[in-house]
């Protein structure tokens, strides 16, 4: 085997020369079973193959019109077990959340039950084709009514559309709705009011869809400066897009009077609803005055997502804004039969005014799957207890923290399922990264930092109520551990991490002169 | 040549009828260090209090507002090839770009260097 990875960047190479930890210097640069891994196109080489074809004939007419490759396409030849062994190899110095605590602040991180894999590999929602005859396919239909039934109820909405196929296309869906409820009126408002607290997200969607975006303040405790708000609202006010509970992870406790005042001017209210985890079960978005919400399936209902698995992000609609609802969805007919009411069929079920497809067929169908088995197997109880663990495990860490870590909206009340720290008595220069740095030699995977930008060196830690009590104390001395480091001002900090399978990476070297191709 | 600041943390140099813009030492350590710069087009209208450019660090981007109206004139081509200009120069070989000053009175508004420094010192 070549020497492993010379092209990568590795300090620890450099101990390596005296021995790690005063050990031997390892011929392989392996340490015992932990395992270098060189990049593919060092294990390989290009005039070999893997693969045992049989021979060709070069004279044989190809019919490709001479579009025949004429020289050889340079990608290295590699047998299965090589090529077994080194993703497999890599998957060993990932992280994720089957492997330990992952606090990622608005990121949802929680457990992804098994019962919701096992369900998703049924063969009746596994093997299923989506251009298959839909007298065959009433079982996966039965999953999508059934889910879209738990969201309309949970959320309080009048319909859903359950094609989006994450967060971020779920805005987009919501946003179209809005834009074709206008045109259907000849209403021309082309300004979204997006205040500081909202998810990143929200004003790129309001732009991808045709719209000018503003920003409206925070208030000091971190909520929607409400006044603000209204003083904006007017006749060119299409729609307000509003994180709730926000990224501060506060609740907009002014939600109703919000959505209220918007209505009056004639706008929409869109609802960022990615921190659902903190209120299903408790808060119905419809009461709140919501005309547009997604929901990650992949955060409040627990499938799998970061590297695990694709997104999904229905939306729920309200009345006003239902009859836009994108294509295909599936309707019962008194008959007790599910239908997929596309195109041709819309008519028939009174659903003329979609404004078009988002995406060629129904969605994550292995999401609606896993998504609905969550629901069932914890019920309406079960879900309302998901809220309140993830709030209580949240203000935990919170009120565990705050003592030595600024929390810049302590004193705004709990906190919800998110919370939100930042940097300013770090001392000798130390910041917030070398925190999340000094993390990952405890063994997490470190908090969203940076986000929101309405705090200097913002630490977003959301638990998930999926934490046991000792997981989140252990989590909390080590925490508390790199923060009095920083506090301190400890130099050594501004190395870390020295135990991970790569030291600190050259992030800004990474963005300025990116390497994109192999060079040899 | 008299120099203004705004609350958004940008310099503005005037000289003649011609503003140069860009972004303060306090802004650039701020963000870290700086990977990518979006510049406005020379010819377009800018308005006081509106995004003109986007400046992008391995933290966050970030927009740079217009801090007075007018007309861009010129771009400074060298951040597209090398952004760190903004980190290492940001009040001199860093600039962003050089714009028509529509009402000069919007410069009244603005801070001089002694007023941005206590700005500074109060954040």
């Amino acid at each position: 085997m070549n020497a492993p990875n010379k092209s990568g960047w590795k300090p620890e190479m450099q101990i390596a020369e005296s021995g790690f930890l005063g050990g031997p210097v390892t011929s392989t640069g392996n340490r015992g079973l932990m395992l270098e891994e060189p990049l593919l196109f060092e294990i390989g080489r290009s005039d070999v193959t893997g693969v045992d074809l049989p021979e060709i004939d070069p004279s044989a007419p190809t019919r490709l019109g001479g579009l025949e490759r004429s020289e050889a396409i340079g990608l290295v030849g590699l047998t299965e077990p090589e090529t077994v062994r080194h993703y497999t190899r890599l998957s060993r110095q990932n992280y994720g959340i089957d492997l330990g605590f992952f606090p990622l602040g608005s990121c949802t991180m929680k457990h992804n039950p098994r019962l919701n894999e096992k369900m998703a590999r049924l063969p009746g929602f596994a093997d299923v084709h989506p251009l298959q005859p839909v007298s065959t396919v009433q079982g996966a239909l039965e999953v999508m009514n059934e889910l879209a039934h738990w969201l309309i109820t949970l959320t309080g909405m009048h319909g859903v559309a359950m094609s989006p196929k994450a967060g971020a296309h779920g805005e987009l869906c919501g946003m179209l709705c809005i834009r074709a409820a206008l045109e259907a009126r000849g209403d021309k408002r082309d300004v979204v009011l997006v205040p500081e607290s909202a998810h990143g997200t929200n004003p790129a969607t309001a732009a991808f869809a045709g719209f000018r975006v503003e920003d409206i303040p925070a208030t000091p405790e971190g909520r929607v400066d409400v006044a603000a708000l209204k003083a904006r609202l007017g006749p060119d006010v299409a729609a307000v897009m509003i994180t709730n509970p926000n990224t501060c992870g506060l609740f907009e406790k002014d939600f109703r009077e919000m959505a209220d005042a918007v209505h009056a001017a004639g706008g929409f209210v869109y609802c960022d609803g990615a921190n659902f985890n903190a209120i299903v079960g408790k808060v119905r978005p419809g009461d709140l005055g919501v005309d547009a919400m997604h929901i990650n399936l992949h955060k409040t209902f627990s499938t799998p997502h970061g590297g695990g698995g694709p997104g999904s992000g229905p939306v729920v609609l309200s009345e006003a804004l239902a009859p836009f609802g994108p294509m295909p969805f599936t309707a019962r007919t008194a008959d007790g039969v599910v239908h997929l009411v596309e195109e041709e069929s819309a008519s028939e079920f009174g659903h003329t005014q979609a404004f078009g497809r988002l995406t060629a067929f129904h969605g994550q169908m292995g999401m609606f799957t896993r998504a609905l088995t969550y629901i069932l197997s914890h019920g309406a109880d079960g879900l309302k207890q998901v809220a309140e663990d993830a709030v209580l495990n949240a203000n935990y860490i919170l009120r565990s923290m705050e003592d030595i870590l600024h929390a810049p909206f302590g004193a705004s009340g709990p906190c919800m399922h998110e919370a939100l720290f930042g940097d300013k008595d770090f001392t000798n220069g130390l910041s917030t990264l070398d925190v999340a740095k000094g993390l990952i030699d405890e063994g997490y995977h470190p908090m969203t930092v940076y986000f929101p930008l309405v705090v200097h060196g913002a630490m977003l830690v959301e638990p998930t109520e999926t934490e046991s009590k000792a997981a989140i104390d252990q989590f909390i001395t080590a925490f508390r551990g790199v923060v009095e480091r920083a506090l301190e001002g400890d130099e050594a900090l501004k190395q870390a991490p020295y135990y991970s399978p790569r030291r600190r990476l050259d992030e800004t070297g990474a963005a300025r002169k990116p390497k994109l191709a192999f060079e040899g | 040549m008299p120099r203004y600041y705004t609350d958004e943390h940008e310099w503005i140099d005037v000289e003649d009828d011609i503003a140069t813009v860009g972004i303060t030492e306090y802004a650039q350590e701020q963000l870290g260090d700086i990977v990518f710069v979006e510049l406005p087009e020379v010819g377009a209208m800018i308005e006081q209090g509106k995004d003109a450019a986007v400046v992008e660090s391995v933290k966050a981007a970030s927009d740079v507002y217009a801090p007075i109206t007018g007309e861009v004139t010129e771009t400074n081509s060298a951040l597209e090839e090398d952004p760190a200009l903004v980190n290492s120069s940001p009040e001199d070989a860093g600039w962003f770009f050089k714009m028509t000053i529509a009402a000069p009175a919007e410069l009244d508004k603005l801070m001089d260097e002694d007023g941005y420094k206590a700005f500074v010192e109060d954040l």
